[in-house]
């Protein structure tokens, strides 16, 4: 028998719209893959596209982001940044022969618990699909060079 | 220490074009104390020198040595290897060592596609379709010439760096501190910073040094400086012209966007970015004029190189390092050495 490959795909959700969808999914026991590493940012617009980088670099098959739906942000406008970010990473993304399919932006607002899920049923199958990315560096990544730390200056 | 007892000096390109050392040269007559501190033991683009002379040095007599140029094929990775053992402070000079500088950008091809349009393109007249080959059996012996790897590497990913010290090339100005910095170090009369710090440098943004003129941005579209005039005063990222100010370590006075070109990022990233493209990408995109997908999309189309753009002299230190195929052609690839 062969062995399914199970990727695994690292998901941001905002604190204020998917990350409470997520929680409704599981209050409501509704079912998706346990494939995806959710994790709480503030907001969409908080996801700096080298989180993404990062995760593929270190091992991750896929990415997914999500947030409030457009006009619904709880910090106003922040999710459009997050989608404008979003549309420049793909681009740059399918330069470096990553495919389209991995990196995917979803809205869900707290009340769409079974569209996130159903959301995040239809991803981890296409990335299945997709194969395992591997990217080359997953192992040294974890062992990146220490950069040092930005000094914070207060204001 | 020589004969004469002064700390020995060397300075070696791996792919480099030359105008790091040049930037040196340009330090004028600061070049006199260089002289006068130092013994140069080992610059090929200035003196002659055989790499068997370097290899028959004791370890660690190098006092000080800059090399610049990424690692782009085995005689580099050598040469690296063998400079950090004979030298006591390897500073990765230039964007190229530090970040892989331009020749990193070929890690978005194979080193195939680069020799297909090296040698087989309308940029050669090869009509018998000769391509070097890595050895040759000539009637003297087994000829052999440096392998090129697939993908370009800073030189802190095949050797330790102990200081790094971006721009392409660094100021003159700033060559000139270090160099001073290091004799009055020698002397004891000064103390270098920690290992690992990025010297001759500032720890702010170009944008911090730049005098231009700036306000709210909105980009409502990208165009680039041959296509109109832009506002001698007013920010360039502001005028739609992608300017890598916002991202880039200053040290260098703005020059580029003082004198209206933009920025490249050749000073590299701030402190404590990990990835100096997605950095950029966050801060660029978030100005897009724009809460249209379809819209966004067609200003985005104004940026016709993503990568070449946003990671201009960065790829090899950042994230993902190298384009898929490129990475594929190097696993393929026979091991090094």
């Amino acid at each position: 028998m062969t062995e399914v490959f199970e990727p695994v795909i690292i998901g941001f959700t905002c604190n204020w719209c998917s990350y409470r969808a997520a929680d409704l999914a599981g209050i409501g026991r509704m079912k998706y893959p346990p494939n995806i590493r959710l994790i709480r940012l503030m907001c969409s617009g908080r996801l700096d596209p080298t989180f993404v980088l990062k995760a593929l670099a270190s091992g991750a098959d896929g990415v997914m982001i999500s947030g409030c739906h457009p006009g619904e942000c709880h910090y106003l406008e922040q999710n459009y940044k997050a989608m404008r970010r979003y549309h420049l990473l793909k681009r740059m993304l399918t330069q470096m022969g990553v495919e389209p399919g991995r990196v995917k932006l979803v809205w869900a607002s707290a009340a769409e618990g079974a569209r996130l899920a159903s959301e995040i049923t239809k991803m981890v199958e296409e990335v299945r699909a997709l194969g395992p990315l591997n990217w080359p560096t997953a192992g040294a990544a974890a062992a990146l060079p220490e950069k040092p730390a930005a000094l914070e200056v207060p204001a | 220490m020589t004969a004469n007892g002064k700390p020995k000096f060397a300075m070696y390109w791996a792919a480099a074009c030359g105008g790091c050392e040049i930037a040196v040269l340009n330090i004028h007559e600061k070049i006199l104390d260089v002289d006068a501190n130092f013994e140069v033991v080992f610059w090929p683009v200035a003196m002659d020198a055989k790499y068997k002379d370097v290899e028959a040095m004791p370890d660690q007599s190098i006092t000080l040595c800059l090399l610049n140029g990424a690692i782009r094929n085995s005689e580099n990775q050598h040469i690296a290897e063998l400079l950090r053992r004979k030298a006591k402070i390897l500073v990765a000079f230039g964007s190229c060592a530090c970040e892989g500088g331009f020749p990193a950008l070929s890690n978005l091809t194979t080193v195939e596609e680069t020799l297909d349009t090296a040698f087989f393109s309308v940029s050669t007249d090869n009509p018998q379709k000769v391509l070097p080959q890595v050895s040759f059996a000539a009637a003297e012996g087994e000829l052999v010439i440096p392998h090129m790897y697939s993908v370009v590497k800073s030189l802190d990913q095949v050797v330790p760096v102990d200081y790094y010290m971006p721009g392409c090339p660094p100021e003159s100005e700033q060559i000139a501190a270090v160099v001073e910095l290091v004799i009055k170090a020698l002397k004891g009369e000064a103390t270098l910073p920690p290992a690992g710090a990025v010297i001759g440098a500032g720890t702010s943004t170009v944008c911090d040094e730049c005098k231009r003129a700036r306000n709210e941005k909105k980009i409502k579209g990208f165009t680039r400086i041959q296509d109109f005039r832009p506002d001698p005063a007013l920010c360039l990222l502001e005028q739609g012209i992608l300017c890598n100010g916002p991202a880039t370590r200053n040290g260098c006075t703005a020059r580029c966007p003082t004198a209206g070109v933009p920025c490249i990022g050749c000073y590299g990233p701030t402190d404590g970015a990990r990835d100096f493209g997605a950095r950029l990408m966050s801060a660029v995109a978030s100005v897009i004029d724009s809460n249209d997908p379809q819209e966004i999309e067609r200003i985005l189309d104004g940026i016709p190189d993503v990568v070449g753009s946003f990671y201009h002299t960065n790829l090899a230190g950042s994230l993902l390092k190298a384009s898929k195929p490129t990475w594929e052609e190097e696993q393929h690839a026979a091991p090094h050495n």
